[in-house]
């Protein structure tokens, strides 16, 4: 047997309550990040990633107390990620009771802070946030640019570089998310998955675009990914953790 | 100490990692046992029981345990008590590591630390990531009263680039695989380790850190 592909169900929160957007736009409520993160641990979840999108001065005060609050109740690993811009951030996510924290927009203007932060807190719990966007037009060869600011921001740097460079500097993970996808349920960018995973020697996360459990097969067996993250199907009653499983089980993927 | 105080568990903080988690999770799983996370060595002398917890770079981790002196608490624990190291807290009970161009250890047990290859493949030939992330099948090598009621084969969460060796290791209490035999955990004496973290490795961690807080040591 093998090390098991990770299912992570994420938990958007805009000012302490699990949001869905489409897109990173149009946002749904979920409810209650503490008791949904609980039902997802009770259900055999690998890991929980919590991303703070408001990531304003204010609610880093209600993540840190969401966090604390998680943690004590949660015995699987915990990411979170949103806002994250200096060690400081790094420091009171991890007392608080985060494993890993997500870096995304201040490694894009500062790479050196990934580097400073693997260096501080080691690699293991420097994940690096990457949200992509298909630049090439169709029929061209495959391009991705990242994008900052929930997918706002334009950058000019390509994906596959700068998932290298962020290993490089010590990221011992990556989060992928595929702009074009996310919210919008139609699966993972498997190209872009793919390219990534193969680009870097550490675990990737696929994320943005499932819609269905065979997406989640897709994005393991034709992106490479080590673990992949969904939001909405979970949230939303669609399907719970263990018949993702099951499924992921029954195509021949090691799952826990 | 009169039969009716609480059992004492100290978890020592010598600065490193996220220490929240293994308390919260001895909380939960033994409410009657009182959890101190200190820096104190006189804590760590009355206590029943000490964790030595640990994550990031051991070169750090060392120098943090030889300027507090906790290689000395540690020797002194394990003499008389159950004592748990957790992760780089495993690693460090070692000899030697060859993580930041070599950093010895307390030396409580002879092994070495070794990297993963880089090019390390699995069973059927794929690649493997490092660092080891996520959850693997642990295996017991030797009965031990800290994996009563664990299935052999259940899963545990890992998170490392470095790992003890299985080869030759006399010590070893439970093994796993990834593209190498690594000692999950090790044993001797009062001192039991792992290289996952267990207060992450929810139903069988818990029952893990359980089975330590119940544990009276050889």
């Amino acid at each position: 047997m093998a090390l098991a592909k990770r299912i992570i169900p994420c938990l958007d929160v805009d000012k302490g309550r699990v949001v869905k957007g489409v897109n990173f736009v149009e946002i749904r409520d979920a409810g209650d990040p503490v008791e949904i993160a609980r039902k997802y641990n009770e259900q055999g979840a690998d890991e929980i990633t919590f991303l703070d999108i408001t990531a304003s001065h204010e609610s880093r005060d209600t993540t840190y107390d969401t966090v604390e609050r998680m943690a004590s109740q949660v015995f699987i690993p915990l990411t979170v990620g949103g806002g994250v811009r200096n060690v400081s951030h790094i420091r009171n996510l991890l007392n608080a009771g985060a494993d890993k924290v997500g870096i995304n927009t201040a490694a894009v203007y500062d790479p050196d802070f990934v580097g400073e932060a693997a260096a501080r807190f080691g690699s293991q719990c420097i994940v690096v946030a990457i949200d992509a966007k298909r630049v090439s037009a169709p029929g061209e060869p495959e391009r991705y640019e990242i994008f900052t600011h929930g997918g706002r921001k334009p950058t000019g740097l390509d994906a596959v570089q700068w998932a290298r460079k962020m290993t490089d500097y010590g990221a011992g993970e990556i989060l992928l998310t595929s702009m074009d996808r996310d919210g919008t349920r139609s699966g993972f960018d498997l190209g872009l998955t793919r390219a990534i995973s193969d680009a870097v020697p550490v675990p990737v996360i696929a994320s943005g675009g499932v819609g269905t459990l065979q997406h989640l097969v897709e994005g393991v067996v034709e992106g490479g990914a080590d673990a992949v993250l969904a939001a909405s199907i979970f949230h939303f009653g669609q399907f719970t953790v263990p018949e993702a499983k099951a499924f992921m089980h029954a195509q021949g993927i090691v799952v826990r | 100490m009169s039969s009716t105080a609480k059992q004492t568990l100290a978890i020592i903080d010598y600065g490193m990692g996220n220490l929240h988690s293994v308390a919260k999770a001895i909380e939960h799983v033994a409410p009657e046992v009182r959890v101190l996370v200190t820096d104190q060595q006189q804590v760590v002398r009355d206590a029943d029981r000490v964790i030595l917890p640990g994550v990031g770079a051991m070169r750090d981790c060392m120098a943090e345990i030889r300027r507090l002196g906790v290689d000395d608490w540690v020797r002194e624990a394990v003499a008389e008590k159950p004592l748990l190291g957790i992760c780089v807290g495993m690693q460090a009970l070692m000899d030697h590591s060859e993580e930041n161009d070599g950093v010895d250890g307390i030396k409580l047990l002879p092994s070495v630390v070794r990297r993963f290859a880089g090019d390390l493949k699995g069973e059927q030939g794929e690649r493997l990531k490092v660092p080891h992330m996520g959850w693997n099948e642990v295996f017991k090598t030797q009965d031990h009263p800290l994996w009563h009621g664990i299935t052999p084969g259940e899963r545990f969460y890992f998170v490392h680039s470095y790992y003890v060796e299985a080869q030759g290791n006399g010590d070893m209490a439970g093994r796993c695989h990834y593209g190498v035999e690594l000692a999950a955990a090790v044993a001797r004496d009062n001192l039991f380790a792992v290289q996952f973290h267990p207060e992450k490795s929810h139903h069988a961690g818990l029952k893990l850190l359980k089975n330590f807080t119940r544990w009276q040591g050889a």
